[in-house]
């Protein structure tokens, strides 16, 4: 009898009980004081900005990753060695600093670079010259996660594509298929199964990250959050609020890809 | 009439840290091979391991490449620098040790996916051929299946299918009953001795004796690289020349 119980209570997941309880209580917390329900009002304008920087950066970044992990995994020398120079250069780089760096150096340099492109149809006066703020923060900060978060997944690409078993490789040559027959019809479907926890990870990962574009100005939870706990000195209530925001989108999906992963497993196992 | 497959002076080295090399060693595993496969004939490669068996195997259709040496399927070179290597892998199917069946795709899929990427050839015409080729190895009830719900004998039959379905003019079998369980080799076997009695060119390399006595024409004997000796099944085995050959033939009977 003892023993039973002590199985049942060792099944459950504490540490979600736990989370679960202190969303309940915060919950039940915000309700019955006011100035809480304000906050809550208040940060969950930048809900929208948090959640289109994170899912645009990273439908973005899965391409540019994409791209650059089928580089460097390339047969072609060239290719290699660029995509792994990049890979290691942003990679080498605190996000908050590729963020600064886009945002204040990139931006002024892709004006410029735009202008040079286009200066007979400005010339010509068809069109209004580039300036930096053609580029809103936002943009800036989207532009500068992608290219983050492309190196990253960059690497779980790599990995998933020498993850498939050399033989299939050899299998769809031996049947007359080309080199890129073979890596688009056999390598990648199943690199990309094997890696498909890893690459939703990435976007919480992002979600959580997306909090930085807030040094730029831009409206997201974190940076509305600031605001107005420096104006009220509300800075418990409102950072609770903050940290609720991000618990409930961070643990909800990464709940989502422990089932992913639970059914991949069992898939492979079958 | 010339033969169908044309293997002259084959020469292939593995530096380190290639296959089985100590630091520095090179390793030749092919060493000057010289070989003529007739068109529907069976010829049945032994050998040690390391005797360079499957590389010669996977020479014919390029999954290697030479240092020197020429070989030809037909009037295609394969050696050349600009060989036609789709065409040279459509002449010549290769069935593998570890099956390596797509693992993402169905059975039927397995085998229809080369006719129509590399054919062009209608999907519901590769379906129909395919459905015909699974039904010939006896995989008819499988054909939704995923490789990894199938045994390891179906997975095998399915491969060879697969190999069936470019309706290629030789096969090249590596290997193709040593990841088998025992009871399941004989499945496998059938569908190869009825190959060769249908009149296929195979090049096979395999220690079964069954299948030696029931459907070669010919066994060769290699070792070290070198083509050792060479000639009918009962001869081999039974009164072999070479010393290397009868040290060989007694491990494995």
């Amino acid at each position: 009898m003892k023993n039973k119980v002590a199985a049942a209570l060792g099944g459950v997941p504490w540490w979600l009980v736990l989370l679960i309880g202190l969303g309940v209580i915060s919950v039940g917390t915000a309700l019955a004081d006011a100035s809480y329900r304000v906050i809550f009002g208040a940060v969950a304008k930048g809900f929208g900005v948090t959640m289109t920087v994170a899912v645009v950066s990273y439908a973005a970044s899965l391409f540019l990753g994409l791209a650059l992990g089928l580089a460097r995994a390339s047969r072609l020398r060239p290719l290699r060695e660029a995509s792994t120079f990049y890979i290691e250069l942003v990679r080498g780089l605190p996000m908050l600093v590729i963020l600064y760096y886009i945002a204040f150096v990139g931006a002024p340099a892709l004006a410029g670079a735009l202008n040079a492109l286009m200066s007979p149809l400005i010339r010509l006066g068809a069109m209004e010259p580039f300036q930096s703020r053609s580029f809103s923060f936002a943009t800036r900060a989207v532009l500068a996660l992608t290219l983050g978060y492309a190196a990253f997944i960059a690497e779980i690409f790599r990995a998933g594509i020498e993850s498939v078993d050399r033989g299939q490789v050899e299998a769809a040559y031996a049947l007359g298929m080309s080199h890129s027959q073979a890596t688009f019809r056999i390598v990648l479907p199943q690199a990309v199964r094997n890696v498909l926890p890893a690459l939703a990870n990435e976007f919480v990962a992002i979600i959580k990250d997306s909090a930085l574009v807030s040094v730029l100005g831009v409206q997201d939870i974190t940076q509305i959050g600031k605001v107005y706990a420096a104006s009220t000195f509300k800075f418990f209530e409102t950072y609770n609020v903050v940290a609720f925001f991000y618990l409930c989108l961070t643990v909800s999906l990464s709940m989502l890809v422990r089932a992913l992963e639970r059914r991949l497993g069992r898939e492979a196992r079958r | 009439m010339s033969a169908f497959i044309r293997i002259r002076d084959a020469v292939k080295t593995f530096g380190s840290p290639g296959k089985g090399a100590r630091p520095g060693e090179v390793v030749r595993a092919l060493d000057g091979v010289t070989l003529d496969v007739d068109r529907g004939e069976v010829v049945l490669v032994i050998g040690p391991s390391g005797s360079g068996k499957s590389t010669l195997l996977r020479a014919v259709n390029r999954l290697e490449r030479l240092d020197s040496g020429e070989i030809w399927i037909g009037e295609d070179s394969v050696t050349a620098r600009r060989a036609d290597l789709r065409r040279i892998r459509e002449d010549a199917g290769m069935v593998f040790q570890s099956f390596n069946l797509f693992a993402h795709l169905s059975i039927l899929e397995n085998v229809s996916l080369a006719p129509r990427l590399v054919r062009k050839t209608p999907a519901a015409r590769a379906r129909d051929e395919a459905a015909a080729l699974l039904d010939r190895v006896g995989l008819s009830d499988k054909l939704d299946r995923l490789p990894r719900q199938l045994s390891g004998g179906q997975q095998q039959r399915a491969a060879i299918a697969r190999a069936l379905a470019m309706s290629p003019k030789a096969l090249l079998f590596d290997e193709p009953t040593s990841a088998l369980d025992p009871e399941m080799i004989k499945e496998v076997l059938d569908v190869m001795t009825g190959l060769a009695d249908e009149g296929m060119t195979m090049m096979v390399v395999s220690h079964e004796m069954g299948f030696a006595r029931a459907a070669a024409d010919r066994v060769v004997f290699m070792d070290r690289g070198k083509i050792v000796e060479q000639g009918s099944p009962d001869r081999i085995f039974t009164e072999p020349k070479e010393e290397r050959t009868r040290d060989f033939i007694r491990h494995i009977l």
